[in-house]
């Protein structure tokens, strides 16, 4: 256990500093090059830099270059070459506007190096009840793992903060259940992801001076979801991310289709005189998981933005709960 | 509001805990021995099946529970 500390260490160290410190000069570069996007939920002019992908891809594949030069596991190489395509499918959708398919279609291909590389047990682990044996089954599992991690994430990018604040509380509590299963080199392969929202955090909070993009979410998305894999925590990582889930849940239960949020019509959410949000009347626009929490009253960007993470807590809560489950048997 | 939000999160970890039972109790032990070498695809076609009926089950009594959770805020 002592020898992996100071690996995990170095690498959470790489990781946080990386993303603190190049981000300002990824913000200077982007706004130079006029790669800025309308905050909609200002109401002045506000124009954001974007994609702050480049900065979160950056502090993961180097920590996680750092781990692997103290231990050779095929499961950092599996978490840094699948987050690596999923960078790339979201950096091209930054930079093309392309269709509703392309995101989960392209992000199946990022789920291949767990496949080939062999870093996954097929056995699927519920508490409470034991493991259950499903070779071909689990295949498919990793197929669509990925894709709807990274999806989940990206659609919940929707406010100052949000994306990078729940994985911030999400893959912590994906750590400490990983710690809590005794699994402790997947535990320590998972933390930069904490680290890297952290430091990310710090720029994309409200007022954000950057944003993730679908570059930085697919890559947040797709490495949550290769730790569940590698780490055998599918269903506890599942758990943890149930506010996002529910968030896709209710959009895609009220659309009935795979589709791009700009492409759908209705506003689920509009502005106040004094630009506090507030839920629409719409019957053609999604219900979503801001919509919900704005049912009651209107509330600020920041309120929203604190709402979300106190969902997210809870079920953080009840992922640790899950990770002390898994441990005892009916 | 929220309290229907924490209440369906916490619904939703209830149902995942006990769909993982049911996977785990009919799943688990289903096997079947009479079809020489492919036994095993025959096998994991039957789980995989039962497994898409159950995740359909599951999503239709989330799709119930959202609507009678918040019957009253769904008014759009």
């Amino acid at each position: 256990m002592i020898e992996l500390v100071i690996p995990a260490i170095i690498s959470c160290m790489f990781a946080f500093f990386l993303v603190y410190l190049t981000t300002p000069v990824l913000i200077k570069i982007l706004e130079k090059k006029n790669y800025t996007v309308k905050d909609m939920n200002k109401k002045e002019n506000v124009m954001v830099a974007r994609p702050g992908g480049i900065s979160i891809i950056l502090g993961i594949v180097v920590s996680e270059i750092v781990l692997y030069g103290f231990f050779q596991l095929n499961e950092i190489l599996a978490v840094i070459i699948t987050t690596t395509i999923a960078f790339l499918i979201g950096y091209v959708d930054d930079r093309r506007v392309m269709g509703g398919w392309f995101k989960p279609v392209t992000l199946v291909i990022a789920a291949l190096p767990i496949l080939f590389l062999g870093t996954y047990d097929s056995d699927l682990a519920f508490p409470l009840f034991g493991d259950v044996q499903i070779p071909l089954l689990y295949i498919g599992l990793i197929f669509f793992m990925i894709p709807i991690t990274g999806n989940t994430i990206n659609s919940i990018d929707v406010l100052n903060g949000v994306a990078s604040g729940f994985m911030v509380i999400a893959s912590f509590t994906l750590s400490i259940c990983l710690f809590i299963l005794q699994n402790y080199e997947i535990a320590i392969i998972s933390l930069p992801l904490g680290f890297v929202s952290l430091a990310f955090y710090k720029y994309h909070k409200i007022p954000s001076k950057i944003f993730p993009g679908d570059s930085g979410a697919l890559t947040f998305g797709a490495m949550y979801g290769v730790i569940a894999i590698v780490g055998g925590v599918e269903i506890i990582a599942a758990v943890a991310l149930l506010p996002a889930i529910i968030n896709s849940f209710l959009f895609l239960s009220s659309v009935k289709r795979v589709v791009e949020h700009r492409q759908i019509k209705g506003k689920p959410v509009e502005h106040t005189a004094d630009f506090k949000l507030k839920a629409t009347n719409d019957k053609t626009a999604p219900v979503t998981l801001v919509r919900l929490i704005l049912a009651g009253n209107p509330l600020t960007e920041k309120q929203v933005g604190y709402a979300i993470f106190k969902l997210a807590i809870f079920s953080g809560i009840l992922a640790i709960i899950t990770a002390f489950m898994m441990g005892v048997s009916l | 509001m929220k309290s229907g939000l924490y209440g369906f999160l916490f619904t939703m970890w209830i149902l995942i805990i006990l769909g993982g039972g049911i996977m785990v109790v009919l799943l688990g032990p289903f096997t079947i021995q009479q079809f020489g070498d492919f036994h095993w695809i025959i096998t994991s076609g039957i789980k995989i099946t039962i497994a898409l009926v159950l995740i359909v089950i599951w999503i239709l009594i989330l799709s119930k529970l959202k609507n009678y959770i918040f019957k009253k805020e769904l008014k759009f």
